[in-house]
């Protein structure tokens, strides 16, 4: 199983325990990842927001890039995948915008590349690939598992049920962890918003933070490194504001089923995150 | 042959584009026509004269009428001909309106040249047309009913009480539908069982009503005044006719299930009657649950059966009824919202409940005895939100159109939790209220005065929050954010058609819209009737409709019926397709093609060179076809002539034309 792989600036900076989990894990799954070259940035919200040909055109350079290598792509950032995934079909289904955009990018890019997100990858691996490397059972690890907004929506590029996500769900219970039933699984984290106005970011945050906690969330997985950057970077922050006392690891899913497969805490890059990751492991034993 | 034609101008419908003098000009030129006139509007009295008077005066044995649609007026030219002593059946008539001047509204020119061509066929055609004579088909004196609840039951006793017979048939044990699982109905708050019990108990006790309950239509076959249907009497595994209905047995019995007819919140034995109130007031055992007959030990029922009414070995039975009338009253289900609604909960927060479970809490006969509490903790509710349109009015995940009563029902409940619960706050979601009903704005601005808060918006989500329910929405007119602490949320889902009346469809060949509720013939003129004469549409099963709108229109079906039923024999129409024996060579491709299945084989025996031989021919149904004609294209040894429309007629039309 080959893979075009575009790990999306996040994964190279701020999100770089993704990049480093994905890839060891897909390595261990034999999923063979293979960067593409010469790849620039998807744009992300900025991108789109902005100007909805350049949010696509962004996207559609990297597909046409993608096309030339012959593979299917695959991104690990909800966001990357997300502007892939909305630009293939905006491409594919409207000949008018397909044509501009090819004139804008200079790189003509006519469809046929499936964008799929890393956890639809994985999480499509037989059953067996996954029990087979199991040697360390997340036994009743209970996990809040947080999707976002990005990955089960819009309609036309949704991985899962845009209410009940369960796809990580099932994923991490396949690996022993306990995924719970809460409220916040999809509800937004502010993302970028960061930037521009942390006030909301903090206020949106907490909620989630509140939401896990009171479901006796042990950790938080994510597929998203904003997710992740707004859940543990700022999660002091959060303390700070609120007054309140959170000390909830924030996980990507690829760490955990990595941890669970055998691979080290260190390949993980488990050390890197702001909140301290020892507890879990210590419950993981 | 000495053909009339009379071209009207329909006011300026026709005379402001066509210039029907000359029309009417050129047809005194064609062959036959003795007679042509022109006049303003045809169909009018002193227009109907001057047809009569003219057949009189110059012995006119054919006519020919260009005007508006056939569908419009046709049959009141053939009665107009026929009054002048001409068989109705030897007149023609052109669509110069339709089909001409509405159409080429801006090249009279040509309108006009198109008309006359018309005209010419028409002429051509009617040169050639035969008397034609009504046959008439005897009536089966009874109606079946289908659905027993409060449609399917004002029906049958509007019918019963003019003198027929009625076989009601409802599927489930008891009759009474929906209405009776109500508390009260708006806006008069007026008790809903108080008002439908006692139907039900006329329904069992009226001479002229069949009842079966458990039972099922499987098949209808035949037509209008000749219906044959198959009737399943499903198991019910109780004899009716020992059984005294003492209770005996449901109170042994030891297995209990939740309860439909409470809408699962409360519960029933194996072994029940829906309600104390049900007609038939006698159980039936519910085979799916009973131990004994999932091979368990039990058979206490049987034990405790004085009467011996108890028959584990009770068979579903099938009985064929002929009856004149059917009249459909499936009724509705509610839309199953928690496969749609995620941000509902997908059903799994037990404190979002339907209007329909409301109504059960709220009942004085239901399983909390009226008082309104909470299913996860039996505690009485003090926020309650309402959320209305959920599945109604909603593309994206449910149905686009509105259910009529939720608005309605939504503000009873509003009043029902203010009136019963001291202190509480009730907060409405809606998106339009639609009160159009007599009374109903009235009884909407009370309940808001009550202090119902009716926020314009939708939710987005629910949530729990401790034991609470976390309802978050919009107010759309506030363009703010709304979060609400909820005990209970009430959805008002929407109707859709019952589950049952897919299959049923199936079995009738019924048209069904987009939303799968069966089609009226005609949605202002002929709202209770079907295109398939003698079945009738009363209630939900036509669309969503309050209780007032569905006995109105149950009495309308009714009336139908009984205009039918009034009659020994119904005159046919003659236009149907008509077998040329000796030409049929039996391949029964009209068979196959024909919609309304009016074919049938037919074994015939009759000289040929001379022998006496066997053959097989197509034999067409009077009371069936419809003279739609498709076995008379589809017929290879052109045996088949659709009487009005043979081949000789128009290919004498068309030759007019090509000769021109």
């Amino acid at each position: 199983m080959k893979y075009a792989y575009f790990p999306g600036c996040c994964d190279h900076t701020s999100g770089r325990e993704y990049d480093v989990s994905t890839r060891a894990v897909c390595r261990a799954l034999g999923v063979e990842l293979v960067e593409i070259p010469d790849w620039s940035c998807c744009g992300s919200t900025p991108g789109h927001s902005t100007s909805h040909m350049l949010g696509v055109a962004l996207a559609a350079r990297n597909l046409a890039l993608v096309a030339e290598m012959g593979l299917d792509c695959t991104a690990s950032c909800s966001a990357c995948y997300q502007r892939l995934a909305m630009a293939n079909v905006e491409m594919q289904n409207n000949q008018e915008l397909c044509k501009k955009i090819n004139w804008v990018t200079g790189k003509p890019y006519h469809g046929g590349v499936q964008v799929k997100s890393i956890l639809e990858i994985i999480a499509g691996l037989r059953s067996e690939t996954i029990s087979a490397k199991l040697v360390r059972p997340l036994r009743n690890l209970k996990v809040a598992v947080y999707y976002g907004c990005l990955m089960v929506r819009p309609k036309e590029v949704q991985v899962d049920d845009p209410e009940n996500p369960l796809v990580m769900d099932g994923l991490l219970d396949a690996v022993g962890a306990h995924a719970l039933d809460w409220n916040s699984k999809t509800e937004c984290c502010g993302a970028s918003l960061a930037i521009s106005n942390e006030d909301v970011v903090l206020k949106l945050t907490e909620k989630i933070l509140a939401d896990a906690s009171l479901a006796g969330a042990e950790c938080i997985a994510t597929a998203c490194p904003l997710c992740h950057f707004n859940l543990d970077m700022r999660q002091r922050k959060i303390n700070q504001v609120f007054g309140s006392d959170y000390r909830l690891p924030v996980f990507y899913f690829t760490q955990l089923i990595g941890l669970a497969i055998g691979l080290t805490p260190i390949d993980l890059s488990f050390n890197t995150h702001f909140v301290d990751t020892k507890r879990v492991l210590e419950l993981v034993g | 042959m000495r053909i009339g034609v009379f071209v009207c101008w329909c006011g300026s419908n026709i005379g402001g584009v066509v210039n029907v003098p000359r029309v009417a000009a050129q047809a005194a030129h064609f062959p036959y026509v003795v007679y042509s006139v022109d006049y303003k509007y045809t169909c009018s009295e002193p227009g109907q004269n001057m047809i009569a008077n003219a057949i009189k005066e110059y012995n006119l044995n054919r006519v020919v009428v260009a005007s508006c649609s056939p569908r419009l007026h046709e049959s009141t030219f053939r009665s107009t001909i026929s009054r002048a002593g001409l068989n109705p059946y030897l007149l023609e008539m052109v669509n110069i309106r339709e089909q001409c001047s509405w159409v080429h509204a801006n090249e009279p020119d040509q309108a006009t040249a198109k008309a006359i061509d018309l005209v010419r066929m028409a002429v051509a055609k009617a040169a050639r047309l035969e008397p034609l004579f009504e046959s008439s088909i005897p009536v089966t004196k009874k109606a079946l009913v289908i659905g027993g609840g409060i449609a399917g039951i004002q029906t049958a006793l509007d019918i019963a009480d003019a003198g027929h017979k009625v076989l009601l048939v409802e599927r489930e044990p008891t009759i009474g539908g929906k209405m009776v699982m109500l508390d009260k109905t708006f806006p008069t708050l007026d008790c809903s069982a108080c008002i439908s019990t006692p139907k039900m108990v006329a329904v069992a006790q009226h001479p002229n009503i069949e009842l079966l309950t458990c039972a099922e239509v499987t098949e209808v076959s035949g037509y209008i005044g000749n219906f044959t249907v198959l009737v399943k009497q499903k198991a019910r595994y109780v004899d009716h006719s020992k059984c005294t209905g003492c209770g005996t047995c449901w109170e042994k019995c030891p297995k209990k299930v939740s309860s439909e007819f409470n809408q699962n919140m409360g519960e029933r034995k194996a072994i029940y009657i829906p309600f104390p109130q049900a007609v038939p007031n006698k159980p039936c055992i519910d085979a799916d649950n009973c131990r004994l007959l999932n091979g368990q030990k039990c058979g206490v029922c049987a034990r405790v059966c004085a009467a011996q009414a108890i028959n584990y070995e009770d068979q579903d039975a099938y009985r064929q009824v002929e009856v004149g009338a059917i009249v459909v009253a499936t009724g509705y289900d509610l839309f199953d919202w928690a496969k749609a609604y995620g941000e509902y909960g997908y059903g799994k927060l037990v404190d979002v409940i339907t209007g329909l479970q409301f109504e059960r809490l709220v009942n004085a006969s239901g399983p909390t005895d009226g008082k309104i509490m909470r299913p996860s903790d039996g505690k009485e509710p003090q926020n309650v939100v309402f959320i209305k349109c959920v599945g109604s009015r909603d593309e994206a995940k449910g149905k686009a159109y509105c259910s009529r009563a939720c608005c309605m029902y939504t503000a009873k409940h509003a009043h029902q939790v203010l009136e019963k619960i001291p202190g509480s706050r009730v907060f409405v979601f809606y998106m339009d209220v639609r009160a159009p009903g007599k009374a109903y704005e009235e009884f909407y601005q009370r309940t808001v005065n009550e202090g119902a808060r009716y926020i314009r918006g939708r939710v987005s989500k629910i949530s729990r929050k401790g034991g609470k329910l976390l309802v978050k929405g919009a107010d759309t007119l506030l363009g703010a954010q709304v979060e609400i602490e909820a005990d209970l949320v009430v959805l008002a889902t929407a109707m859709v058609p019952a589950q049952c009346s897919r299959e049923f469809a199936r079995t009738v060949g019924f048209t069904t819209d987009q939303d799968g509720f069966f089609q009226e013939a005609h949605p202002k003129l002929r709202p209770v009737e079907t295109t398939t004469a003698g079945i009738f549409l009363a209630g939900c099963c036509q669309g969503p409709k309050d209780i007032p709108d569905t006995v109105a229109q149950a009495g309308a079906a009714a009336v139908k019926v009984c205009t039918l039923l009034a009659k020994k024999h119904i005159a046919t129409n003659p236009m149907i397709a008509r077998v040329n024996e000796s030409l049929c060579q039996g391949c029964l491709l009209c068979r196959d093609v024909c919609p309304f299945k009016a074919i049938e084989m037919k074994a015939i025996t009759g000289p040929a060179q001379g022998r006496t031989t066997q053959k097989t021919v197509a034999q067409v149904n009077n009371g069936l076809c419809q003279g739609c004609g498709s076995c008379a294209a589809s017929c290879r040894s052109g045996a088949i002539d659709l009487q009005g429309f043979s081949n000789e007629q128009i290919e004498s039309a068309i030759q007019t034309l090509l000769e021109k």
